[in-house]
């Protein structure tokens, strides 16, 4: 951009520019923040200037935000941070003693008594040994050493601080790091940052999005001709997949990385955050232990843990800390040389990260108040996950594998050719913009069974016009697959096709509720059916 | 066989400070006073930080009050707290997401209150309009720096990048460089004429790097860290003028700009460059950073900066927004920190009467510290303390005999990093090493925090003087 010379002096374009910037951020993307957003953020102020549209507000689920959406903050949290920013309150009797002290102590630790003073850059000393308390309760008793412990801005910072560290090397030589996909976008943005190489490796969608260490050889053998393969990164539960491994998979990860000699980033911000049957959270550290000390003195390893997420969702605190483990001394001195950069991790963060390892005890008077409110939170994120599956699944062209844990659902979307050759000449890659517009050739009809936590099969069907006979067939198949009333349908079409089917239905089945849909650009409606037995059966499914 | 043993060589050329080892030093001593071992002194006074409430100053009740009872809306039940607090947490939480500050914020921070910062920026530069979009806060002005020094070197280049960094220079700068790859170019400040910045020197700089590195950036911290100068606008014209010609990105960290006791007046360089016109006004690249964590806050701990952009390529901009996206967002209490910061109460409000006050007594005893300073560190002989203008700290000159200078050599240490920790064991203050900032060689500076109670700084003084006296006389 060159500018006219001014009074003589001469303006040339600008002194920093897309050329000349650093290339390797150029490369950054992150998904979560990116263009999607920035559009969402344009419609809400276009409805705020009164354009009109079918919605009155966006919903943006699109980032783990729990309080965003309306989860309440933990009281006891509440309480003994307001308590330590203004000390004043202790002298409050509305405060419960147990909130006071930990204020208390927490304020004892700060430098001046003030959560205003800068910290040590690897966080308050008595937070860093509560939190190696929580780790070594919560792994049944395995020692945590304090001098492990790193608090951190969030997990995210502890998690770019640890790839800062390790990534070297040109060319070939360059450090190579693995990473699942899919994945939570930090990480490719923080490895596209670093000039590192991303090494994909794929998570089995048809398994419940499993881990397969057969996979993580292929990717591993794949990119060894490109770069020096030296990290893998795993999340558990999984961001966005919400798998929960397995005890034997985590055995299977820690074998794959001695052998290879990986270093293990074991991101686990999701712990608390379980709902299937049958998945449990089993912590890298406490496997790698009781695989032995082959294993537990030897595999070098950082898990990850934040105040994001799980109960608490405090995100806006920005408080994490991550444990590392088998790090070599002279490496862990240029860690903590390097967290020096930070100066230190917000105060507050650091000191609700105290309050979640130490929350209140059976013996405490807030004790009652924090089960029952902790219980909620999980009881209905479960819940949520539960039905989110269950509803993705009554929808043609999605698929939704079970939400084990975390807080995404991440349904597969069957998108339509028309949708994706549109895409492209948008410049959108086709899944991030477009949602599943039925064709207005092809009507849907999906059966599924109702209620079912593991609907993973269900029977779509395309109805020929005038159709309703294969509703019938359907049925008959799902029945003959043992799955009976209650049944759910969708049907997706034009008005005029619908209101045939429906009148078939109506003679051949019964019913009992029918919800219907308009979807924006009122050419197609979709009317979901539930059949049942006239009398009885009460399906607590759709509401 | 460790995977580690292969680290980033960014990370391993980091320079090691001298602070670990005092503060290692610190806590056993502290130790040993908790344990009750008797010594010279019943507490040992931290000062090497720029951190207020660290040496007992106060926070700001007002600040406080919003905090509380944005985190406990229950609080605001009653007349316990001021009408305007309550208002102030109740606008506040009205802005966050879900009404709770524990849900994430826009990536530039909340937009109310980034746009309540512009509107400062504007007030305190004299109407210079500031655009909003410019703005995004951080945790910490040193991260949002980072950012900008991420964009600006590129590790990969052949010279490396360089950034122009003032001697001295607080170390946290120089480390963040570092770390990138990129190589600092030293200009140095010329203690003699009050740490003054001249042109001839930059172009000096500027000349050295031929062939060793490639210059894209000037940094400057004003008023200054740790030396304690502030600028004057003829010296920030030229700097600009001079930024313009050899084509630099102008970094200007202005973290003390609400610390300043002298006769020179803070102008912010937007200001300064706003007033020179077209077209340096509209074509100097320039990084602006401020922070909760100085002035008469002093809230270090919240984490709370931001960086205003001007004049910067739009194309650009658009990556500077991807990457501060990456850190999702800046601590929510820190932002509210910063609103407080720049929307302080004002007269006629009911909290106003107590936030005077507050923010008096720490501006007089400020200005009383100054003072005092100057005066007792200048009658010590084998000391020379420029005027402290601004910034936080008094950085004095140790003329250390030379029997010092060789009793540091014989254990291996820098002379300064010697004295100063002589003065930990024996006085119990805790200081920073000239060495920590870069001196000119042969010189040594020793570092102190002044933004600390009046108390205090009369028990440091009364200590550093018996101390030095002492030290002076054993190395004679």
């Amino acid at each position: 951009m060159s500018q006219q010379a001014v009074n003589g002096v001469p303006c040339r374009g600008k002194v920093l520019t897309v050329e000349n910037m650093n290339p390797n951020v150029k490369r950054v993307e992150y998904a979560v923040r990116g263009p999607i957003v920035q559009r969402a953020v344009q419609i809400e102020k276009e409805l705020r200037e009164g354009v009109k549209k079918p919605f009155t507000e966006v919903i943006k689920a699109n980032i783990g935000d729990a309080h965003a959406m309306g989860q309440k903050p933990i009281t006891f949290f509440r309480q003994v941070l307001a308590l330590c920013s203004y000390p004043e309150l202790l002298e409050d009797n509305k405060f419960p003693e147990d909130a006071k002290k930990r204020a208390r102590r927490i304020l004892g630790a700060c430098g001046g008594h003030s959560i205003g003073a800068y910290s040590a850059s690897q966080g308050i000393e008595c937070i860093r040994q509560d939190v190696a308390g929580y780790i070594q309760r919560r792994d049944g008793g395995i020692p945590s050493n304090p001098d492990n412990i790193y608090l951190s801005t969030g997990a995210s910072d502890a998690i770019v601080t640890i790839l800062k560290l390790l990534v070297c090397g040109e060319g070939r030589e360059r450090t190579g790091v693995m990473i699942s996909i899919p994945q939570y976008p930090l990480y490719s943005a923080a490895l596209a940052d670093l000039g590192a190489v991303q090494i994909n490796y794929y998570l089995d969608e048809d398994n419940c999005w499993s881990l397969n260490v057969a996979e993580l050889r292929r990717a591993l053998n794949d990119a060894r001709q490109r770069c020096r393969p030296r990290v893998l990164c795993i999340i558990n539960p999984g961001n966005p997949t919400g798998q929960v491994q397995s005890r034997q998979c985590i055995e299977d990860v820690i074998r794959f990385a001695k052998e290879e000699n990986l270093f293990l980033m074991a991101d686990e911000v999701y712990q608390d955050n379980v709902y299937a049957d049958g998945c449990k959270f089993h912590s890298f550290k406490k496997v790698l232990f009781e695989m032995g000390e082959e294993y537990s003195s030897t595999v070098e390893m950082a898990s990850f843990h934040s105040t994001s997420k799980c109960y608490m969702g405090e995100c806006g605190f920005r408080g994490g800390y991550m444990e590392v483990l088998n790090m070599d001394p002279d490496v862990k001195a240029q860690l903590t040389k390097l967290v020096s950069v930070r100066l230190c991790p917000p105060v507050p963060g650091q000191a609700l990260l105290d309050l979640v390892v130490n929350p209140p005890q059976p013996d405490e008077p807030s004790y009652a108040s924090f089960m029952k409110e902790r219980t909620a939170v999980l009881a209905a994120l479960a819940e949520k996950a539960r039905l989110t599956e269950e509803i993705f699944n009554t929808v043609p062209g999605i698929t939704c594998n079970p939400v084990q844990g975390a807080m995404y659902t991440f349904p597969r979307i069957a998108l339509p050719q028309k949708a994706i050759d549109k895409a492209k000449v948008c410049r959108y890659t086709p899944c991030s913009t477009r949602n599943l517009t039925p064709t207005r050739k092809r009507r849907r009809v999906c059966v599924s069974p109702a209620g079912g936590r593991r609907s993973s099969r269900h029977v779509l069907l395309y109805e020929a016009a005038g159709g309703g006979g294969n509703l019938l067939g359907a049925r008959q198949r799902l029945r003959s697959e043992g799955r009976h009333l209650p049944l759910q349908v969708s049907l997706t079409g034009r008005f005029k096709y619908l209101t045939e089917a429906f009148t078939r239905l109506k003679e051949n089945v019964w019913f009992s509720k029918v919800f219907r849909n308009t979807d924006l650009k009122k050419k197609n409606v979709c009317i979901y059916i539930q059949l049942q037995k006239k009398k009885g059966n009460k399906n607590p499914s759709l509401a | 066989m460790s995977v580690l043993q292969e680290i980033s060589a960014n990370v391993r050329n980091m320079k090691s400070m001298e602070y670990p080892v005092l503060a290692r030093r610190t806590n056993q001593i502290q130790e040993e006073l908790r344990k009750g071992v008797r010594k010279p002194y019943r507490d040992v006074i931290d000062v090497s930080w720029g951190d207020p409430h660290r040496a007992g100053v106060k926070p700001l009740s007002f600040v406080r009050q919003v905090l509380a009872a944005c985190l406990y809306p229950k609080l605001m039940e009653g007349d316990r707290l001021m009408v305007d607090v309550r208002q102030r947490a109740q606008r506040l939480l009205k802005e966050c997401a879900g009404g709770s500050i524990g849900s994430y914020s826009n990536t530039a921070g909340i937009p109310e209150i980034v746009q309540r910062v512009s509107e400062f920026i504007t007030r305190r530069d004299g109407g210079v309009p500031c655009r909003r979009e410019n703005i995004f806060i951080s945790s910490g002005s040193q991260w949002a720096l980072a950012n900008i020094l991420k964009v600006l070197v590129n590790s990969e280049a052949s010279p490396r990048t360089g950034v122009l960094t003032p001697v001295p220079c607080h170390s946290t700068t120089i480390l963040s460089l570092m770390a990138l790859g990129a190589a600092a170019v030293p200009y140095h400040l010329t203690e003699e004429r009050g740490w003054a910045l001249e042109v001839e020197e930059l172009q000096r700089a500027l000349d050295s790097a031929k062939g060793v590195c490639s210059p894209v950036a000037l940094y400057v911290i004003n008023p200054g860290n740790p030396a304690g100068y502030v600028q004057n606008r003829k010296s920030m014209q030229e700097v600009i003028r001079f930024a313009a010609e050899k084509r630099l990105f102008l970094l200007a960290d202005e973290v003390y700009q609400d610390c300043v006791y002298g006769k020179t007046e803070f102008v912010s360089y937007k200001r300064a460059l706003a007033e020179m016109g077209p077209p340096l006004s509209e074509t100097v690249e320039l990084a602006s950073f401020h922070t909760a964590s100085k002035g008469l806050m002093g809230e270090c701990g919240l984490r709370a900066g931001y960086v205003e952009l001007v004049n910067l390529d739009p194309a650009v901009m658009k990556h500077i927004n991807s990457l501060f996206s990456t850190n999702s967002c800046a601590p929510v209490l820190g932002q509210i920190a910063l609103d407080v910061m720049t929307n302080p109460p004002q007269p006629g409000d009911p909290s106003y009467p107590l936030y005077m006050k507050e923010t008096q007594h720490i501006r007089t005893s400020l200005a009383e510290n100054v003072r005092r300073v100057e005066e007792v560190v200048n009658s010590l002989p084998g000391f020379s303390c420029q005027p402290v203008e601004g910034g936080a700290f008094a950085f004095p000159t140790v003329f250390l005999p030379p029997k010092a200078i060789e009793r540091a050599k014989e254990v291996g240490m820098k002379p300064d990093t010697f004295y100063c920790l002589r003065l930990l064991e024996e006085a119990g203050l805790l200081f920073s090493p000239g060495t920590e900032y870069g001196q000119k060689e042969g010189t040594y500076h020793i570092r102190f925090c002044i933004m600390i109670p009046l108390d205090v700084m009369e028990e440091l003084l009364r200590r550093l003087s018996g101390f030095h006296k002492r030290f002076m006389k054993e190395f004679s």
